[in-house]
């Protein structure tokens, strides 16, 4: 039999956003995905020339609407780096509870998609029902549902009052039990273990070798989640990173499900420890220098490189989103499985385009 | 899998008639963006630190221009305006046929606004 090539995306019924791959297939056999993009890229970094280093916040929350609130994070520490402010201790705090809070969501999300991309459609409601919760949280604590706005050079332009904290908690309640009432359902259930487990296998040494970020890289077995780098008010939040050792797409669904109950913990720790004091320190002067920092965002590592010249325009803005770094893995994953498998496998990787082209 | 479809059969439904049942609005909502043209020095701050370029503010004629369809509501002019009148409402933009900026002068009569209620 003869190979056939046959174009996924960037238009098809499972991707959220434009992605191409060239599938050479034999029968219905992949034994090569060959990814194209550049479809939805914006040119965002060059904007550094025309917006000033403030409005930049708002810009690079713009990078990926979903995890919008760690971008802004990362940059804002980035630019605090260079002009040596500290922020404060509740500032930190109010970060970590947003950032966490973007996990829940982000993941929420994906697990609906991921359901979707199976043909569980009554489960991508419940999980779409569940997120909209932590949507309600958004909206009533930062004014925005998605796209939050919260962060500034120099702390949070938000902040969190008791009954807020209160009314959170309780809403986190529910989240969680409404949960782990669809947690045997996502994970213990016939037909889903049917289509997942055993497709899209990435090895460990792959995953390693190929640069996978996030879930994608724990899915494997591989500890590593760049929020144990204690940035903001990690260091006084324990954690564990959530590891499953399948490496297939059954095990990427784990890492993201159970990550979700961690990040609900998260951000209940976080409420009861959020110290009082001033949310944002006084700015003065210009970034001058460079820098570059990373931060865990629901798919994975995200890496800022910054270079100021002392001006209101920075020199240089690079992003690197997870996204990118899971391309090459989902190359190694795609050969091998049947057609049928691959809207499932590419989702497994939570491909966020718009990060990836900015 | 029975159980859940019994508990389906009495739980209450998990969507909400919209239009005709609205969820009221959060009081942090940053709905449509307003400007208060009484207190309002068109000093140009809003526009000058307006990451979208939404706000031009000319200060000899006293025109205070706003595009509400480039504004991405993030609320920057809100937390800089020294006079304190601009505010967002916590309504959405209604649906429009026709995109037409919002030009204000010291002569219109603006929107007062709210007194802030309980944190």
């Amino acid at each position: 039999m003869s190979n056939t090539i046959l174009p996924f995306g960037p238009q098809h019924p499972v991707l959220p956003e434009p992605i191409h791959l060239s599938l050479t297939v034999e029968d219905e056999v992949v034994r090569q995905a060959v990814p194209a993009l550049g479809y939805v890229h914006r040119g965002l970094e060059m904007l550094t020339r025309k917006k000033d280093f403030h409005q930049m916040i708002q810009v690079v929350e713009r990078v990926c609407g979903i995890c919008s609130m760690m971008h802004a994070m990362c940059y804002c520490r980035g630019i605090e780096t260079l002009m040596d402010i500290e922020v404060p201790r509740r500032a930190q705090f109010l970060r970590v509870i947003w950032s966490e809070l973007h996990r829940i969501h982000s993941h929420l999300l994906w697990l609906g998609l991921y359901a979707d991309s199976f043909g569980f459609e009554s489960v991508f409601m419940q999980f779409w029902k569940i997120r909209e919760r932590i949507m309600d949280i958004n909206e009533a604590t930062a004014g925005n549902r998605v796209i939050v706005s919260v962060n500034r050079v120099g702390g949070v332009r938000r902040d969190l009052s008791p009954s807020q904290c209160w009314w959170i908690g309780e809403q986190l309640d529910e989240v969680e039990t409404e949960l782990k009432a669809i947690e045997s359902t996502m994970l213990d259930n016939y037909t889903v273990k049917k289509r997942t487990v055993g497709k899209g296998v990435l090895t460990k040494e792959d995953a390693w070798e190929l640069g996978a970020a996030g879930p994608t890289l724990r899915g494997s077995g591989i500890a590593r989640d760049m929020r144990e780098l204690k940035y903001e008010a990690l260091d006084e939040l324990e954690f564990e990173p959530v590891v499953e050792t399948g490496g297939d797409a059954y095990a990427r669904g784990a890492v993201r499900f159970k990550e979700t109950l961690q990040s609900i913990d998260l951000v209940r720790r976080a409420m009861a420890r959020l110290p009082g004091g001033e949310t944002a320190a006084k700015v003065k002067g210009k970034p001058e220098g460079e820098t570059a920092l990373r931060v865990e965002q629901p798919r994975g590592e995200c890496m800022y490189y910054i270079k100021a010249d002392g001006s209101r325009f920075l020199d240089r803005l690079r992003i690197r989103t997870p996204t990118f770094a899971n391309i090459p893995p989902l190359t190694a994953m795609l050969p091998g499985i049947e057609l049928a498998d691959v809207p499932v496998v590419v989702l497994s990787i939570d491909p966020c385009i718009s990060c990836t082209e900015r | 899998m029975i159980r859940t479809v019994f508990k389906n059969f009495v739980s209450p439904r998990a969507t909400r008639p919209y239009p005709i049942e609205v969820r009221p609005a959060f009081e942090h909502t940053r709905g449509e963006l307003e400007n208060d043209v009484s207190g309002c020095t068109f000093c140009g701050v809003c526009a000058k630190k307006c990451p979208s370029a939404c706000i031009t503010v000319n200060r000899k004629e006293k025109t205070w221009r706003l595009d509400p369809f480039s504004c991405v509501y993030c609320g920057i002019c809100v937390d800089a305006c020294p006079g304190e009148c601009l505010f967002h409402t916590t309504d959405h933009k209604k649906v429009v046929l026709h995109k037409i900026p919002v030009v204000l002068t010291k002569e219109d009569p603006g929107l007062e606004k709210p007194e802030p209620g309980p944190a």
